[in-house]
């Protein structure tokens, strides 16, 4: 039978992977495993940092070829940073989603990355944005993504509810990354989150054996 | 949960092909990309699956019933190619009746899996058969057998299969537990297949479900305005 095509054939080092982002009441929670494999078969890290900061409140997680995704990230970094001083201000989330959503479209031949924004500024408060494979761009209040995402769509579809409180969504996004992590074998690890409010930003890292447990283990 | 039928993605078959000048659902085989489910409890089994068959992109059958007899108690959820699986359940219906006969007592839900995997096992070049068998006997009680493409045989307390399988198998880690009972169970189906449904875009339809037991089976439908409903965002 066919082979289940999920990273397999993106060359070189790959973060098949489990990313997600989601709003609550006064903010935004992104999170994401911390496995970074060759092809599916052998783990070339196993607490490889997925969300990166792009600004002081703004973070993204990178799926795909991880070359392509730090390539990427880097060069969204130093335009945004340069936006950010010719407007005297801190960029917009959307203004870092549409920086990464340019150089994947147009360089949609030669890249393999999809990407999650999420983050918060004064003007639209907490946001969630999606660039994905192609270049596409759209803003959802909750979204997963990498290949261990598709085994969490039934749960997150019945259990994630908007306004939401801190501590219910940091729960909510614990539980999706570890049932993920229970079914994708190119995702596992710890659970990476960013907690990001207006007030500041919060890491919380989940290590392997404090994550939650479903009684068929 | 032993992973069921992974099914051949739908984005496996051609999306832009060149030849647009014939319409895909003469060129496509048809297949029940699907979401099927049986759970056990204590004096039974409940299964369920969605209604809907197709060929490339045209829905064949939109009220399909893909919960097979195979004997008084002993049901079969299909997922795969709709041809392969018509035509084991018909054999293995035929083979269980027959030994049903000469052993003068219901068959066991065990032999009814073990002739679906012998089938399944011996022509699996040939065929693309994803099958949960799921019913009631003296013996064991309820049980569901699972037997994917390639032709493995398990048994399990919850499983799932077919295309729409994949999205829901977070919430079936996080919602089943041991030692549920029958309105549990049928509305823990409910729920996951109406999930599947919704992201699946080979599920789809009705959602049919069965309750086999000591006392008989008990079949229902729900339909599409009473589909089980999440929170939309």
């Amino acid at each position: 039978m066919e082979k289940h095509y999920t990273d397999s054939k993106v060359k070189g080092v790959s973060t098949g992977t489990t990313i997600l982002a989601a709003i609550f009441d006064g903010g935004v929670v992104i999170g994401s495993d911390s496995r970074a494999s060759i092809g599916g078969e052998y783990v070339s890290s196993k607490t490889i940092n997925k969300v990166i900061q792009v600004h002081d409140r703004i973070f993204c997680c990178m799926a795909g070829s991880l070359a392509d995704a730090q390539a990427v990230i880097k060069s969204a970094k130093s335009h945004l940073s340069f936006h950010s001083v010719q407007m005297e201000s801190p960029p917009l989330v959307i203004a870092a989603a549409s920086v990464l959503k340019e150089l994947c479209y147009k360089n949609k031949d030669e890249l393999q990355a999809g990407f999650l924004t999420a983050g918060w500024d004064s003007k639209k408060g907490p946001q969630v944005y999606v660039v994905s494979l192609g270049g596409m761009l759209i803003s959802q209040q909750v979204t997963i993504g990498g290949s261990g995402s598709t085994y969490i769509y039934g749960y997150v579809d019945a259990k994630y509810k908007p306004n939401m409180t801190r501590e219910e969504c940091l729960q909510f996004a614990t539980n999706a990354l570890a049932l993920a992590m229970g079914r994708d074998n190119v995702s596992g690890g710890v659970a990476h989150l960013v907690v990001i409010t207006e007030k500041g930003v919060e890491h919380v890292v989940v290590p392997g054996d404090k994550l939650p447990r479903f009684n068929d283990e | 949960m032993a992973a069921a039928a992974s099914m051949v993605p739908i984005f496996g078959h051609q999306i832009s092909s060149k030849n647009d000048l014939v319409p895909d659902w003469s060129r496509e085989e048809v297949s029940t990309g699907t979401t099927i489910m049986a759970v056990e409890y204590d004096g039974g089994v409940v299964i369920g699956a969605d209604s809907r068959t197709t060929t490339g992109a045209y829905i064949a059958n939109r009220v399909t019933d893909k919960l097979t007899r195979i004997h008084d108690r002993i049901y079969c959820c299909r997922s795969g190619s709709a041809a392969d699986t018509q035509a084991i359940a018909e054999v293995v219906s035929y083979q269980l009746g027959f030994h049903s006969v000469e052993l003068d007592e219901p068959p066991l839900v065990e032999t009814a899996a073990n002739l679906f995997r012998a089938s399944c096992y011996r022509y699996r070049e040939e065929l693309m058969a994803g099958i949960l068998v799921a019913g009631w006997d003296r013996r064991k009680g309820g049980q569901v057998y699972c037997v994917p493409i390639g032709g493995m045989l398990v048994r399990q307390p919850v499983a799932v299969g077919g295309s729409g399988s994949t999205y829901v198998y977070g919430f079936m880690d996080s919602n089943y537990k041991p030692g549920l009972n029958k309105d549990q169970c049928l509305e823990l189906t409910a729920s996951a297949l109406s999930l599947a449904m919704e992201r699946d875009g080979s599920s789809g339809g009705v959602i049919r479900l069965a309750s086999i037991s000591e006392d008989g089976v008990e079949r229902r439908v729900i339909l599409g305005d009473q589909l089980p409903r999440f929170s939309t965002h």
